[in-house]
């Protein structure tokens, strides 16, 4: 490690293995989340991925009963979820939000219960904290293989309908005339979408996974005007905020009040929303800066 | 177009009698017209009186309950058939620039990423400059202004290469000045690339200088020929079903319903319903 990185990299980062498999996690997780919320943001669908996100609390405290990893049951209740949302929202045309409501609801119903029932079985809150908030270092590195496949099937998802889904993001009536299956293209966005939330919940928390999902793309279409630069740049944005949230977490332990550390989401979630008002900044200083210049050019 | 060498009578739309019934209302009732290539074609009509639903039923999206529809003398097939359609909202915050909404296009319904290629580049070019789009080609689509959308729209839906395009109240929400440019573009293109141009309005007088054939629907049924045959009092009273007066001013028409001269007699304007 160069000498200068000492006072901000803590001894013993790079060899410590929890440390590794947040690093490789959470940079995959946060290279999806780009990825797929890029689209998000594009196609209005934030309250669905955020909702997801909720939804899922109810599948990964369930797998805590049932004493299996949180991964599989954000995933099985995500899943189901957008299934009853398509179902539901395809029999009216503004019913999409209305659906992702009904279907909110009824979960966030279950997760009170299975989260009690962990409570109460375990008698400690660590199922509560980690299903809402997040548990990267304590993930067994014997889960990176799912959450690997899991990251391919989410991302391979959007970029094979690449086009069809900008298509379908601009205009329904548009993609229809061009041949497209406008149903289909919203179903598998739909998958990829509860995919990439539940990784982002095992990561960063049920709770934080919107801002991991909309943050960094909301940042980027800010950036950019083209559709693949956005979602590299999310991506990018990504992995930065995850890998600086893991080391500052982890330089966290001696900190302030009683030491143990922070945590892990605070640090990540607190950088992309810095990043965030970094490029708000920059926009309005680019389009003050051209009032001015119109002004000019008309007095 | 290349080598299709057409004569004035290269049919390439037959509409025969069309009826569609939606949800127990009969929308569309014996609908039949014919559109040869590089004819420019006004479907006028008020708003609700089906225009949208015979343009979706041509492009193949509403089965008719009678009747059929030939494009090309072939069966229907989606690449002969450009389609702009109605108040499409582009969102400013869309990370997408004027020409990749023109390249799409050509392969928006494929899978899989787009790769780079100098002959798809080429011909986005072209494109851009046949619709004069080529000084706002790298802005965002979404902040365009309505006429400059229009034209994004129009290169979109004609990198195909169709024979028919299809536009859907193209001129609404534009201001007079684009209104007219767009007017000016789609005649031109018509007449250059002979595509058969079927456009929709609830104003026809934006396209009474350019205009070839009306096609003029009231209470589902309609009314074509020239704009002389089928802008008369006599006519559109029969379409209407109640009196119609047909006014010319400064060059424009008004399509004007009520019982004439009661209303003249007592200077009642009130019992005069403007029609269109």
């Amino acid at each position: 490690m160069p000498g200068f990185l000492s006072p901000l990299i803590e001894p013993g980062f790079f060899s410590n293995l929890p440390v590794q498999t947040a690093l490789v996690v959470g940079g995959v997780v946060a290279v999806v989340s780009g990825i797929v919320g890029t689209f998000t943001v594009m196609r209005g669908q934030s309250f669905a991925g955020h909702s997801l996100a909720d939804i899922g609390t109810a599948g990964g405290s369930a797998a805590f009963v049932l004493g299996i990893s949180p991964l599989f049951g954000f995933v099985a209740m995500n899943l189901m979820a957008a299934g009853v949302m398509e179902w539901i929202g395809i029999r009216r045309p503004r019913g999409r939000d209305l659906a992702t409501g009904i279907v909110l609801g009824a979960a966030l119903g279950l997760a009170a219960l299975f989260l009690y029932l962990d409570t109460t079985a375990s008698s400690t809150t660590g199922a509560t904290v980690n299903v809402l908030f997040g548990s990267i270092f304590t993930l067994p590195a014997s889960m990176v293989p799912f959450i690997a496949i899991f990251s391919v099937v989410a991302a391979g998802i959007v970029l094979v309908m690449y086009r069809p889904l900008i298509l379908t993001s601009v205009s329904a009536d548009l993609a229809i005339a061009q041949g497209i299956r406008v149903r289909l293209v919203g179903i598998g966005y739909l998958v990829a979408l509860a995919l990439a939330v539940s990784l982002s919940a095992v990561t960063i928390g049920a709770i934080l996974s919107t801002a991991l999902l909309i943050g960094p793309a909301a940042t980027a279409l800010r950036i950019t005007n083209r559709t693949g630069r956005a979602a590299v740049i999310a991506a990018g944005i990504g992995i930065i905020a995850t890998w600086l949230g893991v080391l500052l977490a982890y330089d966290s332990y001696y900190w302030f009040p009683n030491g143990g550390g922070w945590p892990v989401s605070f640090f990540v979630v607190t950088l992309i929303f810095l990043v965030y008002l970094l490029s708000q900044l920059r926009f309005r200083g680019h389009s003050a800066a051209r009032r001015r210049s119109t002004a000019a050019q008309a007095g | 177009m290349q080598g299709r060498a057409a004569t004035g009578s290269d049919e390439i739309l037959a509409v025969d009698g069309i009826s569609v019934t939606l949800s127990g209302r009969e929308i569309l009732r014996d609908v039949t017209f014919h559109i040869n290539a590089g004819e420019f074609t006004g479907l006028i009509g008020s708003n609700g009186a089906g225009k949208t639903t015979l343009l979706r039923v041509i492009l193949g999206l509403i089965s008719p309950s009678a009747g059929t529809v030939r494009v090309e003398g072939g069966l229907r097939r989606q690449p002969l058939i450009g389609y702009v359609p109605q108040r499409i909202t582009l969102d400013p915050d869309m990370p997408l620039r004027a020409r990749d909404l023109v390249g799409l296009g050509i392969d928006g319904q494929r899978f899989g990423l787009p790769l780079p290629s100098p002959t798809r580049r080429k011909q986005v070019d072209e494109m851009l400059e046949a619709v004069d789009a080529t000084r706002f080609a790298e802005s965002r689509v979404g902040n365009l202004s309505g006429g400059e959308q229009q034209r994004i729209l129009i290169a979109h839906a004609l990198i195909s290469r169709p024979r028919l395009l299809l536009l859907d109240e193209p001129l609404a929400n534009l201001d007079i000045g684009s209104e007219q440019e767009v007017v000016d573009l789609l005649a031109r293109i018509a007449r250059d690339q002979r595509i058969a141009v079927l456009i929709s309005t609830h104003d026809m007088n934006p396209l009474l200088p350019v205009m070839d054939r009306i096609v003029y629907i009231a209470n589902g049924r309609i009314a074509t020929g020239t704009t002389a045959e089928v802008v008369s009092s006599e006519s559109l009273t029969k379409l209407y079903g109640v009196h119609v007066d047909v006014i010319h001013v400064h060059n424009r028409i008004l399509v004007v319903a009520g019982r004439r001269e009661e209303a003249l007699q007592h200077g009642d304007t009130e019992s005069i319903v403007e029609l269109m």
